[in-house]
């Protein structure tokens, strides 16, 4: 392993401190128990936290500040975060109507989160990610995956929270946002937990991984390495069947394409991924209005990219297009 | 049961989990995601280091200190799970009197302990929304809580519901092998989930494993 490291240990709090300090207009670092809020608490508005493990940069903390969160909660890497580091900032952040957190299907989030709301103290809602369609819903009850369609979640509904909406009005936008996404990834190297020190999954020069979570978890199954155009038909169709799984039209829909690098994939990749994924989506119908290409929901340094294709409607369409001041999403209107 | 051996357990718990660290990590990177040593570890070492605060408590107080130490230490799924499991147990101690009998000497306080332990599980159950054949702890967990049980209601000897737990725990650990993973860290595996042992039933079992011997190995001190 060859890392930019300290020690392991103090490793998250660094880095946290970094980005405290770099974005020090934005945003506030809490520590023990860790949790990030913005600069400048905001009035009078449902208070939207989101968090999960770290390792995804700049998911969370890079979506806090005006018209996405209020604060976010970072777990050890890939490790949920836990229930006092959600009370404490619901306590800082809460501005009278109410808590919604906003979290990632995995077993440990919901729990931890779960746990949180029973014990906060403020009315509080939930709207759970499960964007990744390379888990088959029916086959395993802990359900889908939240990955990169959870930026597009925080973006929307942060803009509905500014606009002054009730909690259930945003936990309603949260959930129609999250319907209408899909995404898929792929891995061509495995990513290295630093505390582990080695790669959390082997996989050969020859191999890619068709599904994969972010946090290298197999996902569909193990492929061989192919011409860049042909692993993207595949990831395509794989939305394109959820969709149509889902009974959501497609033909002459608007959409947002969000290619998102998991860590160590050059933009150079991902430029070259939407252009194969943005001509056949057109093909079949879909009309791609909006785009977002980067490192967006990240996986440490595993090399690959996702797919998300979310289908737009005027509400979603105005909320993602909203303005937003963050450290990693900027929209100016 | 009292606190100071409470704390002796955590103490054989932590060394199990350190001594046994290369086998949880490449269960939990074969079919997971790597961290349970880590989170495990952390878990362990808190409860460890909260010692002294730990001494001055009653044993149904310990527990859900212990249950809220671990909510905020391990992460993930562990951390609710095995804080579900402690708060339980000390919830349901609670609504019984008198729990300050040493476990190894008295057959009451064996069934006391056996049915919070067993609401202890039961928590986990509500908790994770599963049960036995899933892949989880929960294989480890659900046979030793029943087994306990039954055992204690025959008034079986403290060494021998021991002996048997530590068997049962090992059989359950083991029957994860060959289950499809429908819970926890390895449900979206599907079939290449066979044949890897899951890494939570592995840690449930060297707890149980390492309490049960520390209570043989008390006993054996004290009547040689």
């Amino acid at each position: 392993m060859k890392k930019f490291i300290n020690n392991t240990d103090d490793m998250l709090v660094e880095s946290l401190s970094g980005f405290a300090l770099a974005h020090q207009d934005m945003v506030e670092l809490h520590l023990n128990p860790n949790f990030i809020t913005r600069k400048k608490k905001a009035m009078n508005k449902v208070a939207i936290i989101s968090g999960g493990g770290s390792g995804h940069e700049p998911l969370h903390a890079g979506y806090i500040g005006y018209g996405m969160l209020d604060a976010a909660c970072p777990g050890y890497v890939f490790t949920s975060p836990t229930p006092d580091q959600m009370l404490l900032a619901a306590e800082a952040v809460h501005a009278n109507k109410g808590i919604l957190f906003i979290v990632k299907n995995y077993a440990g989030d919901v729990m931890n989160f779960e746990m949180a709301a029973e014990m906060l103290p403020y009315e509080s809602a939930t709207v759970l990610t499960s964007d990744d369609c390379a888990v088959i819903n029916s086959t395993y009850t802990t359900g889908r995956r939240g990955v990169a369609g959870t930026v597009i979640v925080e973006k929307c509904v942060g803009s509905l929270a500014e606009a002054g909406a009730d909690l259930q009005s945003c936990k309603a936008l949260g959930d129609k946002v999250n319907l209408h996404t899909a995404s898929i990834g792929v891995a061509l190297t495995s990513c290295t937990v630093p505390a582990a020190g080695r790669p959390t999954f082997d996989i050969s020069e020859t191999e890619i991984e068709m599904g994969v979570g972010i946090h290298g978890e197999p996902g569909r199954k193990r492929e061989i390495m192919r011409p860049a155009n042909a692993i993207v038909q595949d990831m395509v169709n794989a939305i394109l069947v959820d969709f149509k799984a889902k009974n959501l039209a497609i033909n002459n829909v608007e959409a947002l394409l969000l290619v998102n690098g998991f860590g160590a994939t050059p933009l150079m990749e991902l430029y070259l991924i939407f252009n194969t994924a943005s001509q056949l989506f057109t093909q079949h119908g879909i009309k791609i209005t909006r785009s977002l290409v980067g490192n967006y929901t990240t996986a440490l340094d595993m090399s690959g990219a996702s797919i998300t294709l979310c289908l737009l409607d005027d509400e979603i369409k105005h909320h993602w297009d909203s303005p937003s001041h963050t450290p990693a999403l900027n929209k100016n209107q | 049961m009292n606190t100071a051996f409470m704390i002796k357990c955590a103490q054989t718990i932590l060394h199990s989990i350190v001594v046994n660290e290369s086998t949880l990590e490449s269960l939990d990177r074969e079919i997971g995601d790597g961290d349970h040593y880590i989170n495990m570890k952390r878990g362990a070492s808190a409860i460890v280091e909260m010692q002294t605060e730990l001494a001055t408590l009653s044993p149904i107080e310990a527990l859900n200190k212990i249950g809220l130490k671990l909510l905020s230490t391990i992460g993930g799924a562990s951390g609710p799970l095995l804080a579900s499991l402690f708060m339980g147990m000390s919830k349901t101690l609670a609504t019984q009197t008198d729990t300050t009998e040493p476990i190894q000497n008295s057959q009451q306080s064996t069934l006391k302990y056996a049915v919070a332990f067993a609401a202890g599980v039961q928590a986990i159950v509500l908790r994770g929304k599963a049960g036995v054949g899933e892949k989880t702890m929960l294989d480890v967990l659900i046979p030793v809580s029943n087994q306990w049980v039954l055992l204690a209601t025959q008034n079986t000897a403290v060494n021998t519901i021991c002996q048997t737990l530590i068997q049962v725990a090992e059989q359950g650990m083991l029957s994860t092998r060959n289950l499809i993973a429908t819970k926890g860290r390895a449900a979206s595996l599907g079939e290449r989930a066979i044949g890897h042992i899951d890494a939570g039933a592995k840690s449930s079992q060297l707890m149980i494993e390492a309490v049960c011997q520390l209570i043989l190995s008390d006993n054996l001190k004290e009547k040689p």
